[in-house]
């Protein structure tokens, strides 16, 4: 195991080495990335780039909460992101999703204001009955993930807002009343007074900023969807970069010196792919912290990144060993993952947003690491967590392992040194 | 002395093609044994085998009590390797290579650190020790290419061909190290296609040719293979028949064998002396000018050349 963390930490100190790599590896993606926030009109305050996202409201509510929450994604500060319709039938609703005819279906169940305002003279009245919480269902449609997740995020930021003003207006009420400032026999008055302001005022205790708040929330870095995008693009070079080494060092000799010392071909190929490993993981690293340094870019939960970075860079390692495995030569790696990193690259979306791509598109991107590590990356620029991530990480640790596991084959059957 | 290395009717096939053709032989502790060939005779490949690196096709081999086959992991605690090619990380420094080998090898801590000084000063690089190898000469690469194999002290050393192509004095310091490393007590197996450095170094000499391992014994007795003979070289023009020469000489009195090889004819002769007049008269009578003439005592080159029909270096 210490062999192969030792051959692992060489072949990183090897690649920090090589200035032609580094070049690849962080200037390329930091000058491409800092080029597409200059095409895109990031750098002199532009928009997202996102635009007219088509979302289907089902207001089943038709109360207070229901309809402030339809009224947002109508509001003037939404006009230009979101095209909101709407619809009285949930399953019509989720069929036009399906469909592919807009990106998420926000459907308020009936219920949803009363769920949140208790009905009148059981504010205070612990015999009473209290609703069971009702949810808003947001159902989204897969292949537009970054729009499905503004939706989300809009929808969130509603309900926190809801679930927070709530909160701390009984708080305050109850405060009031156990210090003697309120006459109990008033408190259901006032009480429903600050639940009735909740959708109108933003001097009341419980505060829905329905005009800005939520489109504050889910603004949109573009530079979060090309940084990304481009770390995961040279990503694909690094590991093709880190495979290639395997034959350099059969062609150099370093390899068979390797197999003929108390090493077993275990040890000396885990602790190559654990190089790789090493290096990936140091390149898309150090590309977030200098975007975050650099252009201000927000990344999102910080262990949902680290986490993240990890099993992209697994997956991705997955496709520079099956390259490797498939090459005889260190110029046929280099050359073949140069092709696929510019393929996966566009596949992947590093350069065009996946929604704008032809449904296929969409779907051939998912052999890439580049798709499912931007669609986690943008879930997390979004406001997602660690928890939102279950799609894209099962997807790259999936795909890692298949690939390793074709690779190894390969290699047995082939043998890393000619034998 | 107890034998360290013992091979037997170790083979080694690719295809049709049979690189090595079931050599035996034995290496015993504290000797240095070459194994002496041109190009392609199977050298290489017979230490990749004695190193476990390749798989014999058939045959086996032991070093220090452990089979190749069946034992490899002991084996190669046993052997060190100074491989023909350089095998180092050419971004690394000489102390980080040295250091990197020395943990694959088992050693760590302060026993590394000061077993790597011990080798840099053996291999006279201590003053650049922290300099990248790619920076380094030729002859300089091959001594950290040495060290590397010595790290851990291993009782058996295999040295395949670690002259070739570097200057005459970085020559000269790798011969030497060999002859303190064995005044240490290593054993090493040398291959080299350079018969002067088989003579020099060597105790005993297998000669290898086409696979097959054709002569083995010390100097004395593989000269004594060819008895008391000269070897009279004709170095003739480019445009000449060197062929046609080397058949005029067959038949001649006093000459045991006459063969040609790229402008040159070797002549084996009880005497070099007693026919040196009518050869030289024999090359005018066929117009062939002479350019200079070599005579040579028994030698290696003689040996093989006796054996095979051919000189070394062809």
């Amino acid at each position: 195991m210490k062999k192969l963390f030792l051959i692992g930490i060489k072949d990183l100190k090897l690649m920090f080495r090589d200035r032609a790599a580094l070049t690849f590896m962080l200037l390329a993606p930091f000058l491409l990335t800092i080029g597409m926030g200059f095409v895109t009109g990031r750098f002199s305050g532009g928009s997202s780039g996102l635009s007219n996202i088509p979302v289907i409201i089902v207001n089943l509510d038709k109360q207070d909460l229901g309809d402030a929450l339809e009224d947002l994604f109508s509001s003037d500060d939404l006009a230009d992101l979101m095209e909101p319709t709407a619809s009285f039938d949930p399953e019509a609703a989720r069929q036009a999703i399906d469909d592919n005819q807009a990106s998420a279906a926000v459907i308020i169940p009936e219920g949803f204001t009363q769920s949140i305002i208790p009905a009148e003279g059981t504010i205070f009245d612990q015999n009473a009955v209290q609703p069971e919480p009702v949810k808003i269902e947001v159902y989204t449609n897969p292949s537009s993930p970054t729009s499905a997740g503004i939706v989300k995020a809009i929808v969130d930021e509603f309900v926190s807002r809801v679930e927070e003003g709530r909160t701390s207006g009984m708080t305050s009420i109850v405060q009031l009343m156990s210090n003697g400032l309120l006459d109990p026999l008033n408190a259901e008055d006032e009480a429903r007074d600050l639940f009735q302001n909740v959708d109108e005022s933003e001097s009341s205790a419980i505060t829905l900023k329905k005009n800005t708040e939520g489109a504050e929330a889910v603004e949109f870095d573009l530079l979060a969807y090309f940084a990304p995008g481009m770390a995961l693009m040279f990503l694909m070079y690094t590991v093709s970069y880190g495979g290639r080494s395997i034959l350099a060092e059969r062609s150099q000799g370093t390899l068979p010196r390797l197999m003929i010392s108390p090493t077993d071909t275990a040890q000396v190929l885990g602790g190559k792919v654990l190089g790789i490993f090493f290096t990936g993981v140091a390149q898309v690293g150090i590309l977030i912290l200098a975007s975050s340094m650099f252009f201000g870019v927000k990344w999102g939960d910080a262990l949902g990144v680290a986490v993240l970075i990890l099993v992209a860079v697994f997956g991705a390692s997955g496709w520079g060993m099956l390259i490797t495995a498939l090459a005889r030569t260190p110029a046929q790696v280099g050359s073949t993952g140069s092709a696929i990193m510019l393929i996966f690259g566009i596949l992947g979306g590093s350069f065009i947003n996946l929604e704008q791509m032809p449904p296929f598109v969409r779907t051939i991107s998912k052999i890439t690491p580049n798709a499912w590590g931007l669609d986690g990356f943008t879930t997390l620029a979004l406001g997602g967590t660690l928890k939102n991530l279950t799609e894209p990480i099962t997807a790259l640790l999936i795909m890692g392992t298949v690939l390793f596991g074709i690779a190894v084959v390969l290699f047995n059957r082939n043998g890393l040194v000619q034998k | 002395m107890s034998n360290i290395l013992e091979v037997k009717d170790l083979v080694k096939q690719y295809g049709d093609f049979t690189a090595v053709k079931g050599i035996s032989f034995d290496i015993k502790e504290g000797e240095i044994f070459s194994l002496l060939g041109p190009n392609g005779a199977g050298k290489t490949t017979t230490i990749s085998m004695l190193s476990t690196l390749y798989t014999p096709t058939s045959g086996d081999a032991t070093i220090g009590g452990h089979s190749i086959s069946k034992d490899p992991m002991a084996v190669k605690q046993v052997i060190g390797v100074v491989p023909q090619d350089l095998a180092l990380y050419e971004d690394l420094t000489a102390k980080e290579n040295l250091l990197f080998w020395g943990q694959m090898y088992g050693l760590s801590g302060k026993a590394l650190n000061s077993r790597v000084d011990e080798v840099l000063e053996q291999i006279g690089l201590v003053d650049k020790a922290k300099n990248r190898v790619k920076t380094y000469s030729g002859g300089m690469k091959r001594r950290v290419n040495i060290g590397v194999g010595l790290l851990h002290k291993p009782r058996l050393l295999f040295m395949d061909e670690p002259t070739v192509g570097i200057d005459p004095q970085s020559r000269r310091a790798i011969l030497d190290t060999v002859k303190d490393l064995n005044k240490q007590g290593m054993t090493v197996m040398y291959t080299t296609h350079y018969m002067e450095e088989a003579e020099e170094l060597s105790n005993r000499v297998g000669i290898i040719d086409h696979g097959d391992l054709i002569a083995i014994g010390t100097q004395d007795e593989l000269t004594k293979q060819v008895g008391q003979t000269d070897t009279l070289i004709l170095h003739i023009g480019e445009n000449e028949d060197a062929e046609a020469l080397a058949h005029s000489f067959k038949g001649m009195h006093d000459v045991h064998e006459a063969n040609a090889a790229d402008h040159e004819v070797s002549i084996i002769t009880p005497q070099a002396e007693n026919i040196l007049a009518a050869v030289v008269s024999k090359a005018n009578e066929r117009g062939i000018k002479i350019r200079s003439i070599d005579i040579r005592e028994p030698n290696l080159e003689a040996v093989f050349l006796h054996l095979t029909g051919r000189a070394l270096r062809d």
